[in-house]
This record gives C-alpha cells, sequence and structure tokens, in this order.
C-alpha cells in the first residue's frame, strides 16, 4: 500500500528549540503548505493514542511541501511531541483550518507576541508588512531565554520593542506596558493584532479600549476536530456563541468574553494533571519511540 | 429446503428474543449489549417468515434487501449465500442489522407485525453478516473492467461508502476523502462500541478497500482542497458529496457556555472516536461522570447514545429531558427499551429554559419547565407548548445537547456555484442527486438534514447510478 508519499507525509523534517521548552518543527504536508495561509491552524496527533490538538502554523513552503509549527511544551501531548525529532512521523496533520488572518492596509499596526505567541503572530506580521503597513512589533516573555524570533521579527517589522517580565532582558515589564507607551506618546496606530496567553489578550484589549484602537486576538479555546462538528471550542463574542474552528480563530479582542474563555480553558485541568504524572513518570519514552512505526 | 410449516404454525412461532448483557453488568462497560442470534435462534425465527407473494418488507426497506431470498436461504443453512444476498443491496450489512431503525422500514412493513409480530429481519441480517465476517469468508462482488475514471467521494460515512462501493464495482477508480483520522464517519464518531463494534466498521471499511477503493484522511475538503482543484487540478471525473449534517444545534439559551455543557457530537467524539473511555491509555479526556448528575437533552438515537454512555462512564443520576412525550420519540424502540433497563430517567414534557452556574463557571442546575402537547406541528407531531408556573430547578453536573445537526458549510462556502437551500444544505436532484455544479453529486444528510445510517446508505447507491451513467455518456 505504502507509496514514497505517504512515507514522507507528516514527516518531521527538521526539530530544533528555539527555547528551553519552544521547539520548531518543520513537518512534511504538502496539501497544507500548499493552502496555508497566515492566521490559520492544524490540528496534530502525534500517535494512534494521541490527543487532538490544535497548533498555529508558523510558516510554510510550497516548494517542498512543509509547514513550520512551534509548540510549547505544556501538557503532555506537547511534551511528548517536543520529545520528537527528525525523521519521526506524526500520526495525523490536518489542516489548513480556521479563517486566515485579516490582512489588509491599515496604516500602522502594532503587533504583539507573548511568549510562543509570537510564533503565532509572525506569519500575520510578515503579511501586514507585505500588505504595506508600518509594523510595529512588540515581543515579551518572562525571561531572556524564552524570548523567541527575534531577529525574524526585526526583519519585517518597522520598530522592534522587546520586554521581559524580569528584566534580564531588553526591556524590563510587560508588552502592554510598552503598548500604552506608545498610545501615551500619541503614536497613531490603526490596528493591533495580540497573540499570547488570555491574561495578556485581555490586557490589551483593555489597553486600546478606551482609545478605540481596532484590536485582534487569536483564540485558544479546547478543540476536538477543528471543523466545526463538535462546538468544544465555542467562545463568547458579543454575547453569542461562536466556533473558534471555523468563525475565528481570530475575534475582535473588544467583543470577547474572556472570563468565560479562562474558565472553559480549565474544563479539563485534573485529567491533564493526571495525564501529566503518568506521562513524567515513565519519561514518556515507549510511547514516543511508537510514532516511527506506522 | 421448503418451511415446512403451514403459515398458521408460523404464526404460532414467537418472535425470538436478542440474547443481551444483563444491565446491570453492561452499564459498567463498552462491550456491544446485543449478543446476536445462535443458529438456533436463526433458524427459529426465519421460520416465522411467510414467505409472502408480494414482499412488503422489501419495498419498505430504503435499498431494497431481498429480504425473503436472504430468510429462506438462513433456512436452508446456506448463510454465506444469504449474507452474499443481503450484500447485493446493502454493502454494510453487519452494520445495518444492528442500526437501523427496522420497525419503521422492513419489520414495520412485514405482515405479521399487524396481528403478531414482526418478522426479526434486522437481526437475522446481522446473523449472516457476522457470520460471513467471522468465517473471513466475506463474498465481495466482482469488478467490472476498468473505466479509467475517476472518482472523488467527499466523506466517509454511510452514504459515502455505499456509492464506493457501487462506484468500484462498476469500474471506476475511487478515492474517498475523510476530515477526521478515521474512516466511517457518523459510524465511527457517533455511534457508540456498545451499539455498533468499531471493529466491525474497521471490516467493512477493509472490504471496500479489497474492492479496490482509496481511503485518505486528513482531508477536510474546503480547507485542504476544494471541490474545484480536485475537478481541475487533481482530475477527478466526477465528485461526490457526502458530508453529512456535523454541525450541531445548541439551544440558545442563557448558561450554554457554561463549562459542563456540551454537544452530543462533542461527548460522542470524545468517547468513541478519541476512545476517552480509556483515558488516561488514550489521552483525549472527557467529562469525568463518576458519581455526577448528567442529564441529555433529546429524544434521538443520539440522545441515547449519548446518555447510555454517562451510565457507562459512572453518572450516579442520568436523566433524559424531551419536550414532547415517549410516543414522539425518534429514537429506535430498542435503544429506548435499552436506555430504560439500564437505568436511564425518562423526563419527558420538559424543557429546559436555562443553566445556572456556579461562581467558577461550572454547570449546577438546569431550570426547566414543563409542556403539555398542543396542536400538531409541520413534522406531524404535536407540537409542545410551556405549562405556565411549572418551572423547577434540576441539580446537575453536565448537560449533553441532542436536538439535533445541520449540514456543515466548509463544502457550500468553499464552492460557489453550488446551489443551497435556505436551511444550508445542498440542492440536488431528487432521481439523479445532480447538483447545480457539473459533475459534482451530492447525497445523504448534506441534502436532506439528519436521517439515518440506511437513508443515507439509500442515497449513495443512488448517486452511484447517476455518476455511473454521466461517466459512461458525458452526458450532464
Amino acid at each position: 500500500m505504502s507509496t514514497p508519499i505517504h512515507d514522507q507525509r507528516f514527516r518531521i523534517a527538521e526539530a530544533r528549540f528555539l527555547a528551553p521548552d519552544v521547539k520548531l518543527f518543520r513537518i512534511v504536508a504538502p496539501r497544507i503548505a500548499r493552502k496555508r495561509k497566515p492566521g490559520q491552524f492544524v490540528i496534530v496527533r502525534i500517535n494512534a493514542r494521541g490527543e487532538r490538538v490544535p497548533l498555529t502554523i508558523a510558516d510554510s513552503d510550497p516548494r517542498d511541501g512543509t509547514i513550520t509549527l512551534i509548540v510549547q511544551g505544556i501538557g503532555k501531548t506537547t511534551k511528548q511531541l517536543n520529545a520528537m525529532g527528525p525523521d519521526d512521523h506524526l500520526a495525523d496533520v490536518v489542516g489548513p483550518l480556521g479563517k486566515p488572518s485579516e490582512v489588509e492596509r491599515f496604516g500602522t499596526v502594532v503587533v504583539i507576541g507573548g511568549g510562543v505567541g509570537t510564533a503565532i503572530a509572525y506569519p500575520t506580521a510578515r503579511a501586514l508588512k507585505s500588505a504595506g503597513n508600518r509594523v510595529i512589533s512588540i515581543i515579551g516573555a518572562r525571561t531572556r531565554g524564552l524570548v523567541i524570533l527575534e531577529s525574524e521579527m526585526r526583519t519585517i517589522s518597522d520598530e522592534l520593542y522587546v520586554t521581559t517580565d524580569d528584566g534580564s532582558y531588553a526591556e524590563k515589564g510587560f508588552v502592554t506596558d510598552k503598548l500604552k507607551a506608545l498610545i501615551g506618546a500619541g503614536r497613531k496606530i490603526d490596528y493591533v493584532l495580540a497573540i499570547g496567553p488570555i491574561p495578556m489578550m485581555r490586557a490589551v484589549a483593555e489597553a486600546t479600549r478606551p482609545h478605540g484602537i481596532k484590536t485582534v486576538v487569536s483564540l485558544n479555546p479546547i478543540m476536538v476536530d477543528g471543523t466545526g462538528m463538535c462546538g468544544g471550542c465555542r467562545v463568547l463574542v458579543d454575547g453569542r456563541s461562536r466556533f473558534a474552528c471555523v468563525d475565528g480563530p481570530e475575534f475582535d479582542a473588544h467583543r470577547v468574553d474572556f472570563d468565560v474563555l479562562t474558565k472553559r480553558n480549565a474544563m479539563y485541568r485534573d485529567a491533564e494533571r493526571l495525564a501529566m504524572e503518568r506521562f513524567e513518570k515513565t519519561g514518556g519514552r515507549q510511547e514516543t519511540r511508537s510514532c516511527r512505526t506506522r | 429446503m421448503p418451511n415446512p410449516l403451514t403459515p398458521k404454525e408460523r404464526t404460532r412461532i414467537p418472535r425470538q428474543k436478542m440474547p443481551e448483557q444483563e444491565p446491570l453488568e453492561r452499564r459498567g462497560n463498552f462491550a456491544e449489549v446485543n449478543l446476536g442470534f445462535d443458529f438456533e435462534l436463526a433458524k427459529q425465527e426465519a421460520m416465522r417468515c411467510l414467505e409472502c407473494a408480494n414482499p412488503k418488507c422489501v419495498a419498505g426497506c430504503p435499498v431494497g434487501v431481498k429480504v425473503k431470498e436472504f430468510v429462506a436461504l438462513i433456512l436452508d443453512g446456506k448463510y454465506l449465500e444469504a449474507a452474499a444476498k443481503v450484500r447485493e443491496d446493502d454493502v454494510l450489512p453487519a452494520i445495518t442489522g444492528r442500526v437501523c431503525p427496522q420497525e419503521d422500514q422492513c419489520e414495520g412493513a412485514c405482515v405479521l407485525s399487524k396481528k403478531f409480530s414482526s418478522v426479526a429481519i434486522g437481526y437475522l441480517e446481522r446473523f449472516v453478516a457476522d457470520y460471513e465476517r467471522q468465517t473471513g469468508q466475506v463474498g465481495l462482488p466482482p469488478n467490472a473492467p476498468p473505466t479509467g475514471k475517476r472518482v472523488a467521494i467527499v466523506g466517509s460515512g454511510p452514504a459515502g461508502l455505499s456509492c464506493a462501493g457501487d462506484l468500484v464495482q462498476q469500474g471506476h477508480q475511487v478515492t474517498v476523502l475523510e476530515a477526521l483520522h478515521e474512516i466511517g464517519g457518523v459510524l465511527i464518531y457517533g455511534i457508540p462500541e456498545f451499539r455498533l463494534p468499531k471493529e466491525i466498521v474497521r471490516q467493512e471499511v477493509d472490504n471496500l478497500r479489497r474492492m479496490g477503493v482509496e481511503f485518505e484522511t486528513d482531508v477536510v475538503v474546503g480547507q485542504t482542497v476544494t471541490v474545484d482543484e480536485l475537478l481541475n487540478e487533481e482530475g477527478y471525473d466526477a465528485v461526490l458529496i457526502a458530508t453529512g449534517a456535523g454541525l450541531p444545534h445548541f439551544l440558545n439559551i442563557p448558561g450554554e457556555h457554561l463549562c459542563g455543557v456540551c454537544s452530543a457530537n462533542e461527548f460522542l467524539t470524545r468517547v468513541n472516536l478519541m476512545k476517552a473511555y480509556q483515558f488516561p491509555e488514550y489521552d483525549e479526556p472527557v467529562f469525568d461522570c463518576r458519581d455526577k448528575d448528567v442529564a441529555v437533552v433529546g429524544g434521538g438515537n443520539t440522545a441515547m447514545d449519548a446518555i447510555r454512555s454517562s451510565v457507562r462512564l459512572g453518572a450516579r443520576n442520568a436523566y433524559l429531558i424531551y419536550r414532547r412525550s415517549e410516543k414522539e420519540m425518534p429514537a429506535r424502540i430498542e435503544e429506548v427499551k435499552h436506555a430504560k433497563e439500564e437505568g436511564v430517567q425518562f423526563m419527558t414534557l420538559t424543557n429546559p429554559v436555562e443553566f445556572l452556574g456556579d461562581e467558577k463557571g461550572w454547570l449546577r442546575a438546569a431550570r426547566c419547565q414543563k409542556m403539555e402537547l398542543g396542536l400538531p406541528d409541520e413534522s406531524g407531531r404535536r407540537r409542545p407548548v410551556p405549562v405556565p408556573g411549572s418551572e423547577f430547578e434540576l441539580p446537575l453536573h453536565m448537560v449533553i445537547i441532542a436536538v439535533g445537526t445541520s449540514g456543515n458549510p466548509l463544502v457550500q462556502s468553499t464552492t460557489p456555484d453550488l446551489r443551497t437551500n435556505k436551511r444550508g444544505y445542498i440542492e440536488a436532484a431528487d432521481d439523479t442527486l445532480k447538483t447545480s455544479k457539473r459533475g459534482v453529486f451530492a447525497a445523504g444528510d448534506i441534502v436532506t438534514g439528519g436521517a439515518t445510517v440506511i437513508l443515507a446508505m439509500g442515497a449513495g447507491r443512488k448517486a452511484a447510478r447517476a455518476i455511473d451513467a454521466y461517466l459512461r455518456s458525458g452526458q450532464w
């Protein structure tokens, strides 16, 4: 049955750490590489017993048929994924899913990436730059070692600011401090894209709301199928239920109910903890290797 | 061997009972409830057939299975021939024998059903299909010489599979594209293991593979590739859209965003497709039902499947909330019976109006109102109307919404010249299932809205005939 194409499908072509627990993967997925636009995501299942996890596509190369994912090891699946390397195969990669980012000529845009959110913001920032916008990027991380894609972001930005919570690198503070400073300095800002942890996105929304600056966030609710079939990813936007997988993942930050999102994302916390404990007990090795024999 | 009994003697034999797992035992496992007929039961049941000159059962079957002939073959002990006879019209007999609403179809039409009880056609169909599977001697029909024509089928549920089976027999090259990571559509993600073991679905899919059907998982048509790209860049000669009715309806009442409220699609997908009942052996979790109060809202097979799954996951109280009376329930009679035996508490003529949460955003109760039946609505069923002042609170940890689905718009929204009706379903000609777009056909729930496995299979067959005619003539 197997043809060369099938042997290649979902093979990891490249894998390297960008920061502790943050790993870049290039994965062979020609159909997805051809179609994908900035802001879209894939659902990945790492092996036959794996869960389906949504991961935003950071980049793609239609010529060699690969997509790039940047993964932060947080839960069992992402840690297990980050233990995989070149020539391992993922069981499933499906996409591109969700609506592409809205890319127009807005004028001056501020792109904010918090932690690994920078990886998700990067492709859209690049597209916004190509569309003729003046791009101001603010990337933030807890500490120096977690700052990722700084040089990539610098290349596509007119201005780049880096913040670290602990001040171990660049400016000490939060991304919102920098944003507020820009707004306070009277800089004309037409559009803000913020991607990162929920508290950060919520803070950005509150910072821009009084100034009426259009602000968009990319949401990361719990998903199963990613095609609108289960409704698990529904988020409250303007008091209405929307499915992040097909209506999003990007929404107007001023209309999102972040409180509901935070609570819903904690829904499986006990199960996640249990899975993590089991994974750490076994060192996660055997299971990871079984991915090779597809 | 002709049936030795006179018609009168046949009517005296009672309908044979399906051996089942005991309710108390099966509440604790996901193994199949019905255990299947043995040879003796099958023979006894087959003896009951009156062999009508004009068998109503065949007309009652959406795919026209030759019931009278296959039942006679059972009487002769020719089980493989009987299975092959079913397979002539039904490519998934082990599945339809389990999940068809026989009481509304073949068995409902059986002449015995009026004065006695109908021949257990579904149980017999399952018997021969299982026999065939277990002997490993599946009588696959031969394929016609290759035509060189290629067909893409979008969706691997019952409509797609039955169409694929017919087209490959007619000599066409068939590729089935599936969005999820397993083949089978609703048979895999929707119907639970205890009603339809997934191994059976896998074997039926393997049979199709052996017949030459190719499958590709992880392809979301509309996103990964469009219908136009299939027809142009990928060079398919025809496309069948059989994407089903996969979009869940919610109630649109306050509190539906609370943790612990989910669609039946989500709950069942986690349990069935993702095997969450085996968490943490499998990674995908599901709401921990142990010692919790769980309710499902709805009265169809999906509602029964969901609430019976929660029982197996350890629910302390399992309620079925339905706004009409039991008589109007669309679920199969057997599912209702099984649910009751397993301790599901039926709250009919009841409707939730609001879900109430705690400070952490978790469901704590449903506010419900009692209903009474008014005049019939467009579905012919009596319309439920609220009883004033009847509201009450039902404490709950989880509620599963199973009030129907609609078509997934991903294909339609990316295929501009594909006409849809106002409910979002694809318009297709009744007789040929041709859509408004040349070379594109549509079948199953994406045309009709949520229906049954067998109706979708019947539509898949009808589409196969029309696709074959189109590919041979080139005439649209």
